[in-house]
């Protein structure tokens, strides 16, 4: 703090603490703690609020719990909560959008950092920002459009002869998989492109000079050092997808549901906003949980992420 | 065991630069050899194209006998130690020891039980489990030499591996590296820009500059028959003269510089060619009459004492600096600063050489 009032003056120190401030407290802290104040009180008439039956309770929590449906998984017919059953198909299709993204970022990564001419560096990085500066909206659309019955893909694979009728692709989670992708693949990239390019290219070197082949190069020296990038770029990718809302909203089928889409429907269908804070806040805790356990399991530690 | 090495005409370009012009050498199978050179004479680069990281981009190289060509690195009998070391951090010791054994489908106990018969060979037992950052630098430079010998290459490739530790030390490894060159045969090819280096640890040592090798001979030969004047300057210190060569009898020939006619031994092949008079300091006596030949009047402008030696520094008459050392067991009387004496030397000790390489 002393540094920046050397370097800035203290007038211009104050206005940047004072936004920081107005930041951090306006728009994080005193939002959140409403939605988690509200999310214990019962969604009541305008006239009972305040009244003796606005009391404290978990029973908006516990409404993940109402209405079973039956499902079968892998030829097992059970019964399962319908709001559990659509979290845990989030989780789920969350960490395939996860897997799939590092499958893509990480030859690009490796390519970036220890392949391609620094010269064209730039040029490369310029292309994968590029999509960037159009809306996620459009970018959902676009996907939406290209993956439409009779949109493009259906017409070039039909075209080349891959496929003799069309193929219906936004079906189950499909859409909503191959958005996520798309719109959160950078978010691997880049954590894993500054990993992998603070290897010693010798140590690559030394590798395939004992003898190794390429695959264990990667395995054995290249991932173990990209950890904690691999771990940043998932925990992001994970996270954002597990929480976004306009993807699967764009991209879903009839079939499918994200519990982004659950919370949205208690919001603005039901208008009960205690019940959505409550769901709101069992994402953001059990995503959480669940990260946790994750990087417990990988052996990753949260200041290797940090750095 | 081990395999010798045969570069022919062997040229690295990158673009329109020339790392490595025309490099020829016949290494020989057990042969400590040294590339020595200043930093950016293509050291670094002849090594790499024998180990695979980098194509020629002409000449062939041979190992064993056998054209290299368009063989990776994994696939030749070679054993690279950076110059940085480049171990593994996230691996144990052993780990590292045992790598390219591990990627020959070598089983765990096995691998276990290389490593440290490995460690003991390099003097480091009872450090398997331990990680690399706990090591010191003369420790981390044996598990690197641990781990080239694990895969037992034929050769062993040393990019200037000593350069990161401190003198004491890097004397001691010295002496280590020549013992474990000798107890496993290998041929070790070797790298280095510190002419000490070179000519205490090696059977013959080949010196390059600006991507040419200048000279390959054993060290006496390097040190006492330098083949040009860049190879007498880099390996040591010299007094030189300017002038020109006048008649030749018996291997001398008569030198005439601005300091009088002086007298030394004319190098083979470089008859009619510009050359220059070096002649070594341990080998410029300096005396208060002049001597029957070879014989320039200085003045005495500073005396250095340098502990097994003293440095005395002069200048000619024509203002040329010329330095006399003096071996400090008493035989020699020091001279005082400003003192008129005379320096001179045998012309078998001198010897007239061209600036570079001339034969091309
Ligand atoms: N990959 C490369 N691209 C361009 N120039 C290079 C490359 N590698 C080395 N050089 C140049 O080649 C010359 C020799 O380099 P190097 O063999 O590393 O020298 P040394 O090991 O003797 O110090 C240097 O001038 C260096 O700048
Ligand atoms: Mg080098």
């Amino acid at each position: 703090m002393g540094d920046l009032a050397r370097r800035y003056g203290p007038g211009l120190t104050t206005i940047i603490l004072l936004l920081v401030a107005f930041w951090l407290i306006m728009l994080v802290i005193v939002p959140n703690l409403t939605l988690l104040e509200q999310s214990f009180r019962p969604y009541l008439p305008v006239v009972d609020v305040g009244g003796p039956k606005d009391t404290y309770s978990f029973s908006n929590y516990l409404k993940v719990f109402n209405g079973e449906i039956e499902t079968s998984v892998l030829g097992i017919t059970f019964h399962i909560p319908v709001h559990v059953k659509t979290f845990l198909l989030t989780i789920w299709y969350s960490m395939v959008v996860t897997v799939a993204c590092f499958l893509l970022a990480y030859p690009l990564a490796y390519f970036m950092a220890k392949v391609v001419n620094p010269k064209t560096l730039p040029t490369l990085l310029l292309l994968l920002f590029v999509p960037l500066w159009v809306s996620e909206v459009l970018r959902a659309f676009a996907w939406w459009i290209i993956l439409a019955l009779k949109g493009p893909l259906n017409w070039i694979l039909l075209g080349i002869g891959v496929i003799d009728k069309p193929v219906r692709w936004i079906v189950g989670y499909d859409g909503v998989v191959v958005g996520l992708v798309y719109t959160y693949v950078l978010f691997m990239l880049f954590p894993l492109y500054n990993a992998v390019s603070s290897l010693d290219t010798n140590q690559i070197e030394a590798a395939e000079d004992l003898g190794a082949p390429w695959w264990k190069i990667h395995w054995r020296i290249v991932m173990p050092h990209a950890k904690p990038g691999i771990a940043s770029g998932s925990v992001m990718v994970f996270m954002l997808s597990a929480g976004s809302l306009l993807v699967p909203s764009i991209l879903g089928s009839t079939t499918s549901q994200w519990f982004t889409q659950t919370i949205d429907q208690w919001f603005k269908d039901a208008l009960d906003w205690n019940t959505a804070s409550a769901y709101a806040f069992l994402l953001l805790v059990l995503c959480t949980v669940f990260v946790t356990v994750a990087m417990k399991l990988f052996k990753v530690r949260l200041s290797d992420i940090a750095k | 065991m081990s395999a010798g090495i045969d570069l022919q005409d062997v040229v690295c370009d990158f673009g329109s630069f020339r790392a490595v012009d025309h490099a020829n050498v016949s290494i020989r199978p057990g042969e400590f050899f040294s590339f020595l050179g200043p930093s950016g004479c293509g050291k670094t680069t002849i090594l790499r194209m024998i180990s695979g990281f980098i194509d020629p981009t002409a000449g062939t190289i041979r190992i064993g006998g056998t054209d290299v060509k368009g063989k990776r690195p994994n696939q030749r009998p070679t054993a690279l130690i950076f110059q940085n070391l480049a171990l593994f951090p996230l691996m144990p010791i052993w780990e590292n020891i045992a790598f390219g054994l591990e990627m020959r489908g070598v089983d765990k106990a096995t691998r276990r039980a290389k490593a440290e018969e490995l460690l003991k060979l390099v003097d480091l037992p009872g450090a398997a489990d331990k990680m690399v950052s706990q090591l010191s630098g003369g420790q981390k430079q044996r598990v690197a030499i641990a781990r080239a010998l694990a895969v037992e290459p034929k050769v062993m490739l040393l990019d200037e591996p000593l350069s990161a530790l401190d003198l004491k030390l890097r004397q001691h490894m010295r002496a280590e590296l020549r013992t474990i060159q000798k107890r496993t045969g290998v041929t070790f090819i070797y790298i280095t820009h510190d002419q000490g280096e070179a000519l205490a640890m090696s059977d013959r040592v080949g010196v390059m500059s600006q991507g040419r090798i200048q000279q390959i001979a054993d060290p006496r030969d390097i040190y006492n028959n330098p083949a040009n004047g860049f190879v007498a300057s880099f390996v040591g210190e010299n007094n030189i003269f300017e002038g020109t060569a006048g008649a030749a009898s018996g291997g001398h020939a008569a030198f005439d510089t601005p300091e009088g006619r002086l007298r030394a031994r004319q190098v083979a092949g470089t008859e009619g060619k510009p050359v220059r008079l070096y002649v070594r300091p341990e080998h410029t006596i300096l005396s208060a009459t002049p001597a029957a030949e070879n014989s320039v009047p200085v003045t005495v402008e500073e005396v250095a004492f340098e502990g097994a030696f003293i440095s005395v520094h002069g200048r000619t008459a024509t203002g040329k600096p010329i330095t006399a050392e003096l071996r400090n067991d008493g035989s020699a009387t020091v001279p005082e600063k400003g003192a008129a004496l005379h320096a001179s030397f045998d012309p078998a000790r001198a010897a007239l050489l061209p600036d570079v390489d001339v034969r091309h």
